[in-house]
């Protein structure tokens, strides 16, 4: 394929995974202060899916996202001071102390929120994606989802139904190979994602990793097909995560995947194969810019009040 | 304005009229279900619907109540008003995934950044051989979790108000319709309106014992007080109408002045919505009013298929009255059996279902 090198899509994704990169080494730098009393499910290895995808995105375009969501919230244009608040519990957090890193939320650029519990979200994408056809909207739906939601029925009986309304909505099922510790090929029977997804006559393509550019170009097809009214598109993204399934740490302890197959993956680490192809001064810009941004955030964070006791009782309904 | 004041719908007829009317008020709001737009319209509640607003507006499902579920909710994250219907609440077990983790956190957990404005309609069957699976009452799953409001309207009034109030609310709601209530017929006025939230309905006056029926239940406690009047004990009934919120304020108004109180569910006792009930005005009078306080409900079983274990299985007016009386003369009072007070919805139904 040929793949423009030239047109700023390299400086735009290296910035945006730089910033994810750099968000969550913060995080497990600060992890040991016990100031973020929450999960952490870091993105660190999978920054390329959601900022390929979400290079292609409006703002007034919708995603859903899972737990494992930093990446995805910060990729769609997400407020880093309010997401650090939130990781910190404070009241100027992105919902104000009562998500935490789990539930990351920014409406306002369509960043529709995350969920902990497996393939929940994947309906309620299908949800908006229906809403957005029956108002004749142009805006369009992308729905963040591991290999893990595959096991799950919701998958199944969601995509089947985004298919029959030919929704505009495009699923990413971020193979990271794992479940926790548990290896997608001890999960799934059959013939793999991609034809899973076929079965429901839905366009799906696979995605490899590596090459980042070349990841956002198979991926703005997919969402230029979306964009026509086609329906929807289902993409396999391959991607790997570094460190443990939740919390900061490495997890080579646990001895459930080969030390070789990690190696490899931090080896050949996307971020840094992009960084070579941007021109030195232009890298070194970016990564200031960046390095400011994410140490204000902190800064604004740690200042920020925790919610009165009296907020306890907030917005468990609308009002 | 009198004349419409005197008009008669049935149930099923008043959720039609709420829910077309609200259709052509706001074009956000749609109905979505298995059988929605088939041509029994689910018991006639949604018949035709679809003609009249199109498909888009009134549209049958797959047999896939997890995500189908999700989908409301994901519309509604954008400010469609789904209206999602259950012939049979069995099925909303298969739902309580998106409801209980999804539909009920998205306000608090995103600190009002999401609102969820989704009407769910539950049938509740019974009656010709139903069984075990199509017979099930799970309001009280649903009063456990914050977040969600549950609403149990007897009256077709209460239906066509409470649904509209539903409708509206910008809060998910389960609403529970018992099958046997669809036939009732009661006074309906033409024009849209508001049943609140919180406000039980006082359905009968009286002074000697508080009858609170739940849903169908609520119909057999004013046979029961019929009953009852001929022994001289009079039953003030009240129909709760909203779960949850609950009023214990009416409830416990009229046990601190009768000093008894049973309540009758549609559903087994155990963490039900009776225990919450007793509870709730126990807490509510502690230190002001001492009262005797009893639950009625389904017998902890499966629900019997065949009829003669069926008929044993509920409450019926007269173990009502007879549980009543016990309460009201207490022990050494003279034996009393109630006569049999038959309860047409269910003697005549005829199914399927």
């Amino acid at each position: 394929m040929e793949v423009p090198r030239n047109d700023g899509t390299a400086e735009r994704l290296y910035r945006t995974m730089y910033v994810i990169r750099r968000v969550e080494e913060e995080i497990i730098r600060l992890y040991p202060s016990d100031k973020i009393k929450s999960p952490v499910h870091l993105s660190i290895g999978q920054e390329a899916v959601s900022a390929a995808v979400c290079a292609h995105l409006d703002r007034s375009d919708y995603v859903f996202g899972t737990y494992r969501g930093h990446a995805l919230y910060l990729a769609k244009g997400g407020d880093l001071p309010r997401m650090m608040a939130e990781l910190y519990g404070k009241s100027h957090g992105a919902a104000r102390g009562k998500a935490g890193s789990m539930h990351l939320v920014d409406v306002d650029i369509g960043m529709m929120g995350t969920s902990a519990i497996v393939a929940t979200g994947i309906s309620n994408a299908v949800g908006a994606a229906l809403a957005l056809k029956m108002r004749k909207s142009t805006a369009m739906v992308a729905c963040f989802f591991g290999e893990g939601a595959v096991d799950e029925g919701a998958f199944h009986e969601s995509i089947n139904f985004a298919s029959l309304k030919r929704l505009p909505i495009l699923f990413i099922c971020e193979n990271n190979h794992y479940a926790i510790y548990s290896h997608v090929n001890d999960r799934l029977a059959g013939p793999g994602l991609v034809e899973r997804a076929r079965s429901y006559g839905v366009t799906a393509d696979r995605v490899e990793d590596g090459d980042v550019l070349a990841c956002h170009a198979s991926i703005g097809l997919a969402i230029d097909s979306v964009r026509r009214g086609e329906g929807p598109r289902f993409l396999e993204c391959m991607t790997y995560r570094w460190r443990d399934h939740v919390g900061p740490g490495e997890d080579r302890q646990y001895r459930y995947r080969p030390d070789a197959e990690l190696d490899l993956k931090i080896k050949n680490d996307n971020l840094a194969a992009l960084g070579r192809l941007l021109p030195s001064d232009v890298k070194h810009r970016i990564e200031v810019e960046e390095e400011a941004r994410v140490a204000a955030a902190i800064d604004w964070a740690e200042k920020g009040e925790f919610p009165a006791a009296s907020e306890i009782k907030d917005y468990v309904f609308a009002d | 304005m009198r004349t419409e004041l005197k008009r008669e719908l049935t149930y099923a007829e008043a959720l039609f009229e709420g829910t077309r009317s609200e259709m052509q008020r706001d074009s956000n709001v749609f109905v979505m279900g298995q059988g929605v737009d088939d041509p029994r319209g689910m018991f006639g509640t949604t018949l035709g619907l679809h003609e009249e607003f199109g498909a888009e507006r009134c549209f049958d499902v797959p047999l896939a109540e997890d995500a189908m579920t999700g989908v409301g909710i994901g519309a509604a994250l954008l400010g469609m008003r789904p209206i999602q219907v259950h012939q049979r609440m069995d099925f909303v077990l298969l739902c309580m995934n998106q409801l209980v983790n999804m539909a009920a956190k998205m306000s608090y957990m995103f600190s009002g950044a999401h609102r969820v404005p989704l009407v769910v309609r539950a049938i509740i069957g019974r009656s010709w051989g139903q069984g075990a699976q199509h017979s099930q009452a799970f309001h009280s799953y649903f009063m456990h979790v914050p977040g969600l409001r549950v609403v149990a309207p007897t009256t077709p009034h209460d239906a066509k108000g409470c649904l509209i109030t539903a409708i509206r609310d910008d809060n998910p709601v389960l609403m529970i319709e018992h099958r046997m209530l669809h036939g009732v017929r009661g006074i309906v006025p033409e024009e849209s309106y508001e049943v609140p939230y919180g406000r039980a309905r006082l359905l009968s006056p009286g002074d000697d014992v508080t009858l609170v029926g739940i849903s169908h239940m609520a119909l057999e406690c004013v046979r029961a007080k019929h009953l009852l009047s001929d022994v001289g004990i009079n039953a003030e009934v009240i129909d709760p109408v909203s779960l949850s919120p609950l009023d214990v304020e009416t409830i416990a108004t009229s046990v601190e002045r009768t000093g008894r109180l049973l309540v009758v569910d549609t559903g087994w006792l155990s963490c039900g919505a009776s225990a919450e009930i007793l509870t709730s005005v126990f807490e509510h009078l502690a230190e002001r009013r001492a009262f005797v306080g009893r639950r009625m409900g389904y017998l902890p079983s499966p629900c019997p298929t065949t009829k003669v274990l069926e008929n044993l299985y509920y409450p019926t007016a007269r173990s009502i009255a007879e549980s009543a009386y016990g309460l009201v003369r207490g022990k050494g009072a003279a034996e009393w059996q109630p006569p049999h007070a038959d309860s047409l919805e269910v003697s005549e139904f005829r199914g399927p279902f």
